[in-house]
């Protein structure tokens, strides 16, 4: 380690959405003249420990020190006047006002800001253009600017080169360095190896909420931190329903061509064979969203085409989709759930959806499909007046359930065990898989790496909009997945 | 992701009243009355006044008389709150359809003239089905501008009527004023409206679609609902049942007026908010509406033997519809 | 240069069906001049009023549907005010209780965490209570140099003293704020509250700031009400539907972070010139009414179409 004295120093920090703990004991300390990467899997908790220290937050335990005082960061506003200023993830900057009057809000003095912006190279700026009028790079650079400019203590870089070209990143990461050789401390939250190599000085590993690992930056680190950010094997059960390969069937159900949603899917073909459980793995970002976004009908792609069973379709609408057997069951359940109504009524729904079917309810074969369903799931079905008094994993059986009643061919499924207990996600494998032998279709998108090898046949990696790789999953074991996610090739892992 | 067990006594109580509204909404109602009795001895019970009688069949009647077409124009309310949306255009529509079947009754008849009127309801429900469900306006203005342009309109048709004279079509008085045993005649409609009402939401697939578009829009949309379809049918049921409505109070009030049941408006709100239906949608009881009418009709009362003045009445109901929507913001923590 | 035009086309183009709107009335009635200007511009007080302070809080992202019924308030207790009291003093009184009352509905909204359209649904109805309590009917009376203001011409003929006023009194309250933090954190929070609140913008305080601006302006639509009537008048006038409108047509977002006061303003006189129109070519006023309402009504659609269409890309 660099300097001596703490400028940042936060410690046992835990804090739970309800009963899910999202953090239950991270630590991270910066030092003078010292930029610490934060890094961690998706859903290990960053996003949640960058909220606190930034002080978005408050923690259920733990201390978040700022050279040695704690930090009573009740707002934003605060976490600033304590020498701590953050440039997160998307632009906070007001679309509708102009750079100076955004300068004027967050009380950012005008003439050090400008010489940053001349430093960091975005040219041609004005004070009075319009922020909704530039373009996203110039935006991180402007953050950024107003952020060295208020002569902080400690920066805290979230994601920050995400939308920058090249030379923009060099220039950023230059005076980055430059500044902390001054005295600045920097936290540095990235995915990309390459930059953290050149950059940081040490790398803080998050997993499950808490910090496993502070590792100083060398050569080869990168295999370190990925087996660090993956941590022991989990000891599953490994044995596996024998898969369905995909020659047995000659005509793919899902053809996808070249589709493209700008900005960001903007090429990704693959095949997906009835029988079939294909993975989809990818850092966050990276386009999936919008991938399965346009599958399921709520978006209408930029390019490229769709075939199911060998005809090609376009969707306006999602029902056009379930009228071709296409069900999508989105990541967050929140988004596909009817908290106040029953069980029955959420899993039941997509039999009233068309106009044919408003009239009286067909209770009795409806009933039998739900319970179908729910047993099928086995749901636990005490709380049933209300599925938001569910728990988190029956809550997403509910939302895979509506589906397994109406009976679909091609499941579209969204990283359907995020922010729920091992035992349900052991449930939902064996689900997945009976799905496929019945001859059912899925797209199976996970974070979690573990999963691909005990649910998918074949896996395709998808990194910056585009399909980088697709793995059997026999191979697939989840140092490759996770560097081919992080746009690593095995050579470029190897030097 | 909280169980009930941790939860606080208060949000259970206010959960077992969201869940079941109408049983401590009839113990509510039945202490206003007990109150109302010791208020103005005898006004229940003449007995205690010295006339015959335990209960007076006349005061009941009289209730329920006035209920009717509010809880009629609360299920407007009800349904069109459910999908998290309101209508504020049945006041106006009530009065459209009332005044156009008193003055066409003269011209063309009783038959086509109350065609006519539940067609202007109609007309004005799609207008507003179209508004809310294709582009999207939101409910509240779009219905507060379809009630303006009917009011417009009511104006012109009524310079182009003025000469006609009106006549109130005799089974309107008969359904509004009439008593059979005691109790007014009009619940030989609202009795078999309101099973419709509470079967079109218990038992129909329509039902269940407006639980789900106001309990979370987008999850119907993923199990491919088409909300414009539900929207237009919902404000046109909406603008058809304001009609009927307006045609039952007519029979009622058996005066003509430009302005005749636009006063029902706010109160009908304000019975389905009361009655345990969320402005925020996903959920209602339309037997709580019901009940929520009465308790108005009962406070209607209490207001008027303490003299309380027309704004201090407004201002109270107003009140109210706040007070129990930031309850309900408190208490289920969801919207 | 061009880049003032291209931010500012849309209310350009309003000054421009402006003056061809006055034009076509001259047309139609080649003695239309500076006495019917003058009416227009007194018919059109309450209005840009109103219009103004609808327009503050839906550029903070809200809606206030109560603005007819606070405007009921203020003239009434300017009408019963001044029959007992000097004017001035009487005046200011009317002003806070303006800001009060559009101060409590900012406050309501922030503490209660109900929508801003419920709150002030509810509030409509209090407020308009409010003022039957204070004045059953229509009565009271109205200092005579409030009601002498607003009429005929200043310095030169042709110049109408309520247009003038409009704009001094509208200038006065939102120019000073506009470059204020204040208004600076009105744009930001109606624009993207998450930002705002990042960048240290006290999102609660700046909403009930915004919604008392909008009381204040509806206190001077409530006076002016008072002025052009003589007395006070408790029930609403058709002010909410009115100001949705010309805020919409006048350029600023429902959804916030768009847009000023000047364009809502011109759209109001627009609004009012199509009735003056409409009357010289002797259409039944209550016809008028109509082509109004469905002008008002179809201008909302449009806004909330283009809106959403914005959004989604």
């Amino acid at each position: 380690m660099k300097g001596e004295s703490g400028l940042l120093d936060a410690s046992g920090v835990a804090k739970s959405f309800g009963a899910v703990r999202a953090l239950t004991d991270a630590r991270l300390r910066v030092a003078e003249r010292e930029i610490v990467a934060l890094m961690g899997a998706n859903g290990a908790g960053k996003s949640t420990f960058v909220k606190i220290i930034t002080g978005a937050l408050k923690p259920d335990a733990g201390e978040v020190l700022i050279r040695g005082r704690e930090a009573h960061v009740g707002s934003p506003a605060e976490a600033r006047r304590s020498g701590l200023v953050p440039v997160y993830q998307e632009p906070s900057l007001i679309p509708d006002l102009d750079v100076a009057d955004n300068l004027k809000l967050g009380d950012t003095p005008g003439e050090p800001f400008i010489r940053w912006v001349e430093e960091l190279g975005a040219e041609g700026l004005s004070l009075s253009d319009m922020i909704g009028d530039l373009p996203l790079a110039t935006l991180r650079i402007l953050d950024l600017a107003r952020a060295l400019a208020s002569e902080p203590d400690v920066l805290l870089l979230d994601e920050m080169t995400a939308a920058l070209p090249t030379d923009l990143v060099d220039r950023v990461l230059k005076v980055v360095r430059a500044k902390a050789d001054d005295g600045m401390g920097v936290i540095y939250v990235s995915h990309r190896f390459a930059e953290i190599s050149e950059l940081c000085d040490r790398a803080t590993i998050l997993r499950d909420g808490r910090t496993v690992g502070e590792i100083e930056i060398e050569p080869g680190v990168e295999e370190r931190a990925v087996e660090l950010m993956l941590g022991q094997k989990i000891d599953l059960d490994r044995g596996r329903i024998a898969a369905a390969t995909p020659a047995d069937a000659e005509r793919p159900r899902l053809r996808v061509t070249a589709l493209a949603s700008v900005p960001k899917v903007s090429d990704v073909s693959f095949d997906l064979f009835p029988g079939e459980v294909l993975g989809v793995v990818a850092l966050e970002g990276q386009g999936q969203d919008e991938l399965f976004n346009v599958l399921a009908g709520f978006t209408r792609p930029t390019g490229g085409s769709i075939e199911i069973d060998g005809q090609e379709v376009s969707f306006n609408h999602p029902a056009d989709a379930i009228a071709k057997g296409v069900a999508f069951v989105p990541g967050n359940r929140a988004e596909a759930l009817f908290p106040q109504r029953s069980v029955t009524e959420n899993i039941a729904l997509p039999f009233s959806a068309r106009f044919g079917s408003w009239g009286q309810r067909k209770a009795r074969r409806e009933q039998d499909r739900v319970n179908y369903a729910v047993d099928k799931l086995q749901i636990d079905i005490r709380a049933q007046s209300e599925v938001q008094r569910l728990s988190g994993g029956n809550q997403q059986k509910v939302t895979i359930g509506r589906w397994l009643a109406v009976g679909v061919e091609t499941l579209l499924l969204f990283d359907p065990t995020r922010g729920i207990d091992v035992r349900t996600k052991r449930q939902v494998y064996p689900l997945v898989r009976e799905l496929a032998e019945n001859g059912a279709s899925v797209l199976y998108y996970t974070s979690e790496l573990e999963e691909v090898a005990l649910a998918c046949d074949r896996v395709v990696v998808i990194f910056n909009g585009r399909v980088v790789d697709v793995i059997d999953s026999a191979e697939a074991d989840e140092q490759t997945l996770m560097r081919a996610a992080y746009g690593l090739t095995a050579t470029d892992a190897a030097s | 992701m909280s169980t009930s067990t941790t939860d606080p006594p208060l949000l259970r109580a206010g959960r077992l009243f969201r869940d079941n509204p109408v049983i401590p909404l009839l113990i509510v109602l039945f202490l206003m009355i007990v109150v109302l009795e010791v208020m103005r001895p005898g006004i229940v019970t003449p007995i205690r006044a010295g006339r015959d009688g335990l209960i007076s069949t006349f005061w009941v009647g009289n209730l329920i008389k006035f209920a009717i077409p509010l809880a009629m124009l609360a299920a407007c309310q009800v349904l069109t709150m459910l999908t998290a949306g309101i209508d504020l255009s049945v006041g106006v529509v009530a009065t459209v359809s009332a005044f156009v079947c008193a003055t066409l009754s003269t011209l063309w008849g009783v038959g086509p003239a109350v065609l006519v009127a539940l067609a202007s309801g109609l007309v004005v429900g799609l207008a507003n089905g179209i508004g809310v469900g294709h582009v999207r306006v939101h409910p509240l203005i779009m219905t507060l501008g379809t009630g303006l342009i009917a009011t417009g309109c009511l104006q012109v048709y009524q310079r182009l009527v003025i000469n006609a004279g009106s006549e109130i079509p005799g089974f309107l008085v008969m359904l509004g004023t009439g008593r059979t045993a005691g109790m007014p005649n009009g619940l030989f409609l609202f009795v078999p409206f309101a099973a419709f009402i509470l079967w079109l939401m218990r038992y129909t697939g329509f039902g269940r679609l407006l639980f789900a578009l106001g309990s979370n829009e987008n999850a119907t949309k993923l199990s491919g609902v088409r909300a414009w379809q539900v929207h237009l049918a919902l404000y046109a049921l909406s603008g058809l049942i304001a009609a009927i409505a307006g045609l039952l109070y007519l029979g009622m009030i058996r005066q003509t007026s430009l302005s005749l049941a636009n006063p029902l408006l706010l109160p009908s709100v304000a019975a389905a908010v009361i009655g345990g239906t969320s402005i925020f949608g996903g959920r209602g009881s339309y037997a709580g509406a019901i009940v929520g009418a009465l308790i108005l009709r009962v406070l209607d009362t209490m207001l008027t033997l303490l003299q309380m003045p027309e704004g201090a009445r407004t201002a109270f109901f107003g009140l109210i519809i706040l007070a129990v929507t930031a309850i309900h913001v408190r208490i289920a923590g969801t919207r | 240069m061009t880049r003032a035009v291209r931010k500012h086309i849309w209310v350009l183009s309003l000054a421009v069906l402006l003056v061809l709107l006055l034009a076509v009335t001259k047309l139609i009635q080649p003695s239309f001049g500076a006495s019917g200007l003058e009416s227009v511009a007194r018919a059109a007080l309450p209005f840009a009023f109103a219009t103004a302070g609808m327009a503050v809080v839906v550029i903070v992202g809200g809606i206030d549907l109560s603005v007819a019924s606070m405007m009921a308030v203020c003239a009434v207790t300017a009408a019963v005010l001044m029959e007992r009291m000097a004017g001035v003093p009487a005046l200011i009184i009317v002003l806070a209780a303006g800001l009060l009352m559009g101060a409590i509905n900012g406050a309501l909204i922030v503490l209660t965490r109900v929508p801003d359209i419920v709150v002030t649904l509810a509030m409509l109805f209090v407020w308009e209570g409010a003022a039957l309590l204070i004045l059953e009917t229509p009565g009271g009376a109205v200092a005579d140099w409030l009601e002498a203001g607003i009429r005929g011409s200043f310095l030169f003929y042709g110049l109408p003293k309520a247009l003038l006023i409009t704009a001094l009194c509208v200038a006065l309250v939102w120019v000073p704020i506009r470059r204020t933090k204040l208004g600076l954190s009105i744009y930001a929070v109606g624009s993207d509250e998450l930002a705002a609140f990042r960048s240290g913008v006290s999102v609660g305080w700046t909403k009930v700031g915004a919604y008392g601006i909008c009381g204040l302006f509806c206190a001077f639509g409530g006076l002016s009400l008072a002025a052009l009537t003589g007395i006070g008048e408790p029930v609403p006038g058709p002010y909410l539907l009115a100001s949705v409108a010309a805020v919409v047509l006048g350029g600023v977002v429902l959804g916030g972070g768009k847009g000023g006061l000047l364009g809502p303003i011109l759209a109001v006189f627009i609004l009012r010139i199509i009735r003056t129109i409409l009357t010289l070519l002797a259409v039944d006023p209550n016809v008028t009414t109509i082509i109004e309402g469905t002008i008002m009504v179809a201008v909302v659609m449009l806004g909330t179409a283009v809106t959403r269409r914005g959004g989604s890309q």
